[in-house]
């Protein structure tokens, strides 16, 4: 268990380690990941130095990588030599961000440890975001909040795709013939078609729809999950998002745009019910209703509510089973799931689960995690 | 009539009549302006509100050629624009064994010409109107590449050359709403959203599209239609298409027929069907 902690943990930082690569300019692609992950199992991991080496030696490919990988490095892992709490960025309060290059300092990576205002936190950004992505969203610190919005914003990349009948060139064999290549190869062999060539459907994002419940109950959740949900828009394509308390708001023009607070500012003023009560069934209805359409056929469906209703239990489970035969695949994120006592005894929750295809918590980073890896299996 | 005959309102009114499309002013004043201004339409609304209907209309009144471009997912260049008869290509090849060149192969004599390609090519003296259905179905890349299209009418065959259109076709879009499109495509459109008729209007289309159907039959019909849409608890409103198909169900089964037993006619979800009759939403019509 442990061991696989660790991993997951080393996984996260080359991923962020290549993400901050990527956004200085570098060209560092999966293969480069992979190599990194055996480069790492073949030192001495324990050495900080020697896997500073090791990850140098793999990710950087000319010269003027090396600086990039060095700044890079020293966001994700922290720097060594910097004794706690002095940071230089400290005395600027957030002014580095905005004042700063963003080749310099990415704009999305995650901050250097050394603005961690607890001093009896963590001391290295590895085992800070570790921390963090067991811990429960409503006991987050505003800072592990701004921390948090980096790894969302990652996780919401990962999404659903389909097969599209879209083709596009493919090197095995078997698929649809490509007539057009074939000629055009034919013309080099007097007539004759000697290389047989074939196109494969190609895959498309599958549309995607999140529906927040930000009624009173849900408050300590819904910060971070409407994060979650600004992040899922800005990064792909094709994703619907709505809040609901006792009536259903589309946000997914809100959350557009990439910048981050005013998105979120603009949800916020659209959805007129925050913090109030909840009627789950009636939101339901109404987005099978007027927005059947965007459900349309083939969308994944994530509900992300804690089941408290005080609504009509007959008529969310009518709506549920209607939207579970329009949709896709319909995943429920329930914060109270991540308890372990966790039954679904709420009248709510009681109606909802036979028609939901997947019962995750949504309560933490790690569960977005695990429902990123639901939906990039679909 | 010719397209260069909707010149107002009224006109293109009238067109429309003259087809037994029957339009509010609204969308009358939008189709005169798509002809006057040569840019597209882009037509929004509920299912079977008849948006699809307005091109066809619009063409049969006016004599242009309707050139029809379904849109479905996966549409490509090659679907939409041209495309090389590669069996054929495979075939001459073969049959002089190599003796072609590359010019030859890739002639007018082996090209496929879809539908904006027949519509870029046409004779300026017989207009065209081009209707692009269900746009939404499309994928991003495709309405990409329309945008370009409807910006100045050509495209370029890299073997042939570029294609322009002499005389720009009308262009009617439809979409039902899917997905949102791109604003720079609807930045490129006019934009008319059709809602459905009032009951008036209805019963007049009734008439206009059915000959023979009487009265009754007109009022309970559109009566019950109109009940459905208000009602607010279906998942699938009735269109006006439904309207149509129900006033012929009335009008083969005879004017005082059930309505609760033809709702079938008019409701396609087993769910809005139960609800309508167990509610007696139709009672009296």
């Amino acid at each position: 268990m442990a061991s696989e902690l660790l991993e997951d943990a080393v996984t996260d930082q080359l991923s962020a380690l290549t993400a901050s690569l990527r956004a200085q300019g570098s060209r560092v692609g999966m293969g480069e990941l992979l190599n990194a992950h055996r480069a790492l199992e073949a030192v001495d991991c324990t050495s900080r130095e020697d896997a500073r080496l090791a990850l140098r030696a793999v990710l950087c490919s000319e010269r003027g990588d090396l600086i990039k990988f060095e700044r890079a490095f020293y966001d994700v892992f922290g720097d060594a030599r910097v004794p706690l709490g002095v940071s230089p960025f400290d005395e600027l309060e957030g002014m580095p961000r905005e004042v700063l290059p963003h080749a310099g300092i990415p704009a999305t990576a995650p901050a250097p440890p050394q603005a961690d205002a607890d001093p009896t936190a963590v001391p290295a950004a590895w085992s800070d975001v570790e921390l963090l992505r067991h811990k429960d969203f409503a006991a987050y610190s505003d800072l592990e909040m701004a921390l948090a919005r980096e790894l969302i914003a990652r996780l919401a990349r990962r999404g659903p795709t389909r097969l599209s009948r879209r083709t596009r060139p493919s090197r095995r064999r078997g698929h649809t013939p490509d007539l057009r290549r074939m000629v055009r190869g034919s013309l080099r062999t007097a007539g004759e078609p000697v290389e047989r060539v074939w196109r494969a459907p190609s895959r498309r994002p599958r549309p995607m729809v999140l529906v927040l419940d930000v009624s009173g109950s849900m408050t300590p959740y819904a910060r971070m999950l409407l994060q979650y949900l600004h992040a899922s828009v800005a990064a792909r394509r094709r994703v619907e998002a709505f809040a609901f308390g006792t009536r259903l708001t589309r946000i997914t023009n809100e959350l557009g745009g990439r910048d981050h607070d005013r998105a979120l500012e603009r949800a916020a003023e659209a959805v007129i019910d925050f913090s109030g009560g909840t009627r789950i069934g009636a939101a339901l209805a109404s987005l099978n209703r007027v927005h059947g359409r965007r459900v349309g056929r083939g969308a994944v469906v994530v509900i992300l509510s804690d089941g408290w209703d005080r609504g009509d239990p007959e008529e969310l489970a009518l709506e549920m089973a209607r939207l579970r035969r329009s949709a896709h695949r319909l995943v429920w994120l329930n914060p109270l799931a991540a308890h372990p006592e966790f039954a679904p005894l709420t009248r709510g929750m009681r109606a909802a689960i036979p028609h939901t295809d997947d019962l995750l918590a949504g309560n933490s980073l790690a569960s977005l995690e695990q429902l990123a890896v639901i939906l990039e299996e679909i | 009539m010719t397209l260069t005959y909707v010149a107002s309102v009224e006109e293109a009114s009238e067109a429309l009549a003259s087809q037994g499309y029957l339009a509010d002013r609204p969308l009358a004043l939008a189709v005169h302006l798509a002809v006057a201004l040569e840019q597209p339409l882009l037509l929004e609304g509920e299912a079977g509100v008849g948006k699809t209907e307005v091109a066809r209309a619009l063409a049969g009144a006016t004599g242009a050629r309707l050139i029809r471009l379904q849109c479905h997912e996966g549409i490509d260049v090659h679907h939409a624009v041209y495309d090389w008869d590669y069996p054929r290509q495979l075939l001459a090849l073969r049959a002089a064994e190599g003796g072609v060149d590359e010019g030859e192969l890739f002639s007018r004599r082996f090209l496929l010409r879809r539908p904006l390609l027949d519509a870029l090519e046409a004779d300026p003296a017989n207009p065209v109107v081009l209707l692009i259905d269900e746009i939404d179905r499309a994928d991003d890349e495709f309405e990409a590449f329309l945008l370009e299209f409807l910006a100045d009418f050509a495209v370029t065959i890299p073997e042939l050359g570029s294609v322009r259109a002499e005389r720009p076709p009308v262009v009617i879009l439809t979409s039902n709403r899917t997905r949102e499109l791109h604003d720079a495509l609807k930045r490129r459109c006019l934009y008319h959203w059709i809602d459905y008729p009032n009951a008036q209007l209805e019963r007049a289309i009734v008439h206009a599209r059915i000959p023979g159907v009487s009265e009754t039959i007109a009022n309970r019909v559109v009566t019950a239609v109109g009940r459905l849409r208000e009602h607010g608890d279906l998942y699938k409103l009735p269109g006006v298409g439904e309207t149509l198909v129900w006033a012929r169900a009335l009008l083969a089964l005879g004017e005082d027929a059930d309505l609760d037993e033809t709702l079938g006619v008019a409701l396609k979800v087993h769910e809005d069907v139960q609800r309508v009759r167990s509610r007696s939403v139709l009672d009296g019509v």
